[in-house]
């Protein structure tokens, strides 16, 4: 049964058949005729034909232990540890992948089955090489949850005191432990299927089987985008981010540095879980009293310069329109990409670097901030620049990446100097000793802390396009855009691709000649979605589009590769939930309307948006990398 | 130039005389559904060892609703001990391929492949040569004898030296370009086989009998072995005996009998089926080969009183220790411990307690692991172990385990 909520497309899956999930035909779907009894630990439960044994069993309550299972994923069956008895079969079947096609008798705890699933977890301890309080996943991993539900005590098989390979640690954003590795091979899945890159696949066979890179190169040599998508499903310490957190604590602890962090969106929405709130929780606030209580100087919002990129996105979206629409300038490249999503700008880097022409030049939120913070800031605050430590907080791992690229110290110093991840500065906080759920509320400081609901958006996909048609439009007309509470819901959702069209009605006179047009825009997310509309663009199919936002994480930033694990659909969805509501609440909801967005163009950058100081410091270049690897390696790590 | 041994190549089904491609044309003549009814009475079972009925096989695929539908010839010999597919490639091809043309016309397929051996590369020149004469005659190609939208072809494929390729699944998952690992079942691939598509996958021998059994019906077939089952087997026989060699003979045959065909003396144990099947000592040698019995896919070493028990334990193990694919926990982790097992076992260091594990590991990995591959990995030991008890000694000191495993 292909589920619609899953991240990856089933026509673009490069899954083996047998990996893929099952299909049951459209008409199917639901019928009653088409509907099995099965009987689960005498429970009976009627569910569609199709339906697995472990999708059965959820329905009434009975958990079955997986590790190589994953909702976002296809199946797999491999780790073995979800066998059940079928009644009337030989062997035990992987109720993951076993499909129910007609009337059964399962068994999801008989002696068997529970012998069988002590032995495979006795197999995969065998050579899980460290301890566990010295593994990053401490407290959140599956397969200590499994020895400790099964009551391992102690290695039936023996337990390996040596480490058999070398960790991983070239890439600016991931690091990979195989030695913690369990081949449950959902990072393979997830960077096949999920975004479509292709950077991992087990190799070997037997014993020597490892989940390799091509060649078995390190990961900063090899087209991996960075997304950290694989991190997010790994049921063990074996992919983890790059850790920043004590470099952090150092320049917090050195009174000379002014240090300054920025919140993203997504993180805010999420962070909560890190501490046992439910999905979908906003504790922005709570949070700044946090930061400021850890020794932070000041908390920002990255929401601030998200409405900056808008200004600038916007204006460079508008002035493209305006040289191919009215003054037929066909070198101009439309549609537009965004250019947000650093996991998303190294991919069309290595996939698409010839139409890297199409990507805004405008520097993601956080770069912008960076930039801002040790100009403008600064300056106004009469701090050396040098002095000014620049921390953000991203649910992404990309973002570590981008922070290190050569064009971004446009201030003359590296514009941000750390970027923690939701998982990493959940650890900050619990190391002070912090109680999050339980902090007062604390507002953000000025001048970098006032945003508007469109910022905020950013965090979910759909978002960016939002807020640019919430300010575009109303430039091209002069008023609001013709939305209910300004919710541009066509954009909104967690449909793979989403294609909308805004009519233009009553356009002022600057932009008469798009009177009666509409507006045609296009949302993805996930790169394997991505890759869907550049083939589109490159076939030439997307000539009357204007815009199109690109998140290379499934769901968007609140499905970052450095939001809280675990991550399903129904998770990401509750924190899309979060930040829509928590938007509405703000006092502005448009970009242009952010009181502090004009005071930065009427006092530092003067000439406007895409002006000459907007380009020097909030514009960037990208690099067309190609796929060729290993040629130059500069080219593929920075 | 090394000499062919043919004076086995005696017997009632396979070896028996036959004049090619007349069962295409009666199959052709009586039409789809009696020639599936003809396999199906006839209580034919898939060679390659598994005794999936294959008029049942054939049946599924022809009812699965689908333009495009696909047959495979498992030609992929890799079990260790076997090599009757060699002799029927070698010196039956026509009959081979004459049995893939009856499929495919039973079940409605255009396109075959026979997924060949990577090792079995020298054949490769005469199997095209032979199909190249097929499509002359017309027994490949467009409206095949003339019978209209009848188009069927075949392609040879030669595998890469994979064990587990043998697998139907994971022989699939090769032809489509990945990596050799079986699939989940279900489905099976008779609704979801190559490329997503209906699928007949049956051995060289069960296609090299389809022809048998349509030009002399199902009847005269079933008169032959026993009541399960039908008609007759190949024999790849080695070891320790005097006349080694492939041999067909009817099903219910005894253990004692092939000894006594082959002239082995001084025999301690026969291996049936291969690594993956059982290892059989004195006291079963009246068991037969049959399906309700020992079953085989055509493998049988002899051994006489002069081997070592674990030293064969210890080689099946390390082959499969090389085979397993490597993508379920049971197999990839089972067989080296198993393995390490075995070795402890010979220098008298494994305990009680410990076998007791390793055991209770062989019946996980039978029961738990993905593939026909790791589920039939343990067999041989636990055989050994089980019947060959005077050939080991326990150790009766517990704390030994902990000392090796320390030390390793």
């Amino acid at each position: 049964m292909h589920d619609e909520k899953k991240p990856f497309a089933k026509d673009t899956s490069r899954a083996p058949i047998s990996q893929r999930a099952q299909n049951t035909k459209e008409s199917e779907k639901g019928s009653i005729s088409n509907m099995v009894k099965v009987i689960i630990n005498d429970v009976e439960v009627k569910v569609p034909m199709g339906t697995t044994i472990l999708k059965a069993a959820e329905k009434v309550n009975i958990k079955i232990p997986t590790l190589c299972h994953h909702d976002d994923l296809c199946l797999a069956g491999v780790c073995r540890i979800c066998v059940v008895e079928v009644e009337g079969e030989k062997t035990l079947k992987a109720a993951c992948s076993y499909p129910i096609i007609h009337s059964i008798k399962v068994k999801t705890y008989s002696q068997r089955v529970r012998r069988a699933r002590k032995n495979i977890i006795q197999l995969l301890l065998r050579d899980h090489y460290g301890e566990c309080y010295s593994c990053p996943k401490n407290n959140n991993c599956e397969l200590q949850n499994l020895a400790e539900e099964y009551g391992i005590t102690s290695y039936k098989f023996g337990h390996t005191d040596a480490p058999r390979y070398e960790q991983d640690l070239s890439s600016y954003a991931l690091e990979r432990d195989m030695d913690k590795c369990i081949l449950c091979r959902r990072c393979v899945r997830t960077c096949i299927d999920v975004q479509e890159v292709g950077v991992l696949e087990a190799i070997n066979r037997g014993k020597e089987t490892k989940i390799s890179t091509y060649l078995d190169k390190p990961l900063s040599d090899v087209i991996c985008i960075n997304c950290g998508q694989c991190i997010d499903r790994c049921p063990t310490g074996a992919l983890k981010e790059k850790n920043s957190i004590e470099e952090v604590w150092r320049a917090i602890d050195d009174d000379s540095k002014h240090v300054i962090i920025q919140t993203a969106p997504a993180p805010r929405a999420a962070i909560g879980e890190e501490f046992g709130l439910p999905a979908g929780t906003c504790v922005t606030k709570r949070l700044n009293t946090a930061i400021k209580r850890m020794g932070f100087d000041k908390v920002f919002d990255t929401n601030f310069t998200a409405d900056l990129t808008i200004m600038e996105e916007g204006t460079e979206l508008l002035g493209k329109i305006k040289k191919k629409l009215k003054e037929n300038d066909q070198s101009v490249s439309l549609p537009q990409l965004t250019s947000c999503s650093p996991g998303w700008i190294k991919y069309i880097e290595y996939f698409y670097p010839d139409k890297l022409n199409h990507v805004s030049t405008a520097k993601s939120p956080q770069q912008m901030f960076g930039a801002i913070a040790k100009t403008w800031y600064a300056k106004m605050n009469n701090i050396d620049p040098k002095d000014i430590i620049c921390v953000s907080l991203m649910p992404c791992t990309a973002k570590k990446f981008e922070c290190e690229r050569e064009e971004m110290r446009a201030s003359g110093y590296q514009d941000v100097d750390y970027v923690v991840t939701t998982r990493e500065l959940a650890k900050m906080i619990k190391q002070s000793g912090i109680d999050l759920p339980n902090l007062p509320n604390s507002e953000f400081d000025d001048p970098l802390g006032t945003s508007s609901g469109a910022g905020q958006i950013f965090g979910a996909s759909g978002g960016v396009m939002e807020a640019a048609i919430r300010t575009v439009y109303e430039i091209i007309t002069g008023h609001e855009v013709p939305f209910e509470k300004l919710r541009i819901t066509p954009v909104r959702g967690m449909k793979g691709v989403r294609d909308a069209e805004v009519p233009i009605k009553k356009a002022v006179d600057e932009w008469k000649f798009l009177e009666g047009k509409s507006l045609k825009v296009m949302v993805a997310h996930g790169t394997a979605n991505a890759k869907k509309v550049m083939d589109m663009l490159v076939e030439g199919k997307l000539e009357d589009y204007h815009f199109i936002e690109i998140m290379a994480c499934p769901g968007g930033c609140l499905g970052g590769g450095g939001q809280p694990v675990p991550t399903t659909p129904e998770i990401r969805e509750a924190r899309a939930q979060a930040i829509y509501k928590e938007e509405e609440g703000l006092k502005y909801r448009k970009s242009h309307d952010n009181p502090f967005i004009k005071k930065i163009y009427d006092e530092f950058l003067t000439e406007g948006p895409c002006g000459h100081k907007s380009h020097e410091l909030l514009h960037t270049t990208y690099t067309p990398r190609g796929k060729w690897i290993g040629e130059d390696k500069k080219a593929q790590n920075k | 130039m090394i000499k062919k041994n043919t004076n086995n190549r005696k017997g009632k089904v396979i070896f028996s005389k036959f004049e090619p491609f007349t069962a295409l044309k009666k199959a052709l003549d009586i039409g789809r559904s009696e020639s599936i009814a003809e396999i199906r009475e006839s209580n034919l079972k898939g060679r390659g060892g598994a005794g999936f009925p294959t008029g049942v096989k054939w049946n599924l695929a022809a009812v699965a609703v689908d333009k495009e539908k696909y047959i495979i010839c498992n030609a992929d010999e890799g079990e260790p001990g076997t090599f009757k597919d060699r002799v029927l490639l070698d010196e039956y091809p026509e009959l081979v391929f004459e049995g893939m043309v009856i499929a495919a016309y039973a079940v409605g397929a255009n396109k075959g492949f026979l997924y060949l051996r990577g090792e079995y590369k020298s054949f490769l020149p005469q199997l095209e040569k032979k199909l190249k004469e097929m499509r002359t005659e017309n027994y490949l190609g467009k409206n095949i004898l003339n019978k209209e939208n009848f188009d069927f072809d075949i392609e040879i494929r030669l595998g890469s030296g994979s064990y587990v390729c043998g697998e139907e699944t994971a022989l699939i998952e090769s032809l489509e370009g990945y990596r050799g690992e079986a699939r989940n079942k279900p489905p099976f691939p008779a609704n979801v086989g190559y490329n997503g598509h209906p699928t007949v996958l049956n051995n060289v021998e069960t296609f090299a009998t389809v022809p048998h059994i349509i030009d002399k019906g199902s009847k005269w077939f079933k008169s032959i072995g026993t009541e399960k089952s039908s008609g007759t087997k190949l024999l790849s026989i080695s070891g320790d005996c005097k006349k080694p060699g492939v041999y067909e003979v009817p099903f219910g045959i005894t253990i004692k009998k092939i000894l006594e065909m082959v002239n082995a003396i001084d025999t301690k144990a026969v291996q049936v089926g291969g690594a993956s099947g059982h290892c059989v000592s004195k006291k079963d040698f009246g068991r037969q080969i049959s399906y309700e019995d020992l079953n085989t896919g055509g493998s049988i070493i002899v051994f006489n009183n002069k081997r070592n028990m674990l030293d064969i334990a210890e080689n099946f193990l390390e082959f499969f220790k090389e085979e397993s694919c490597g993508q379920c926990t049971p197999c990839r982790e089972g067989i080296p411990v198993l393995l390490e097992g075995v070795r402890m076992l010979r220098k008298g260091e494994c305990t009680h307690e410990y076998l007791d594990d390793l055991l209770s590991l062989s019946e996980t990995m039978k029961l738990a692991s993905k593939c026909g591959l790791g589920q039939s990995s343990p067999n041989a030991f636990v055989d050994i172990i089980k019947t060959f008890k005077d050939e080991y000694v326990l150790n009766e000191n517990n704390d030994i385990k902990e000392k090796i495993f320390n030390a390793r």
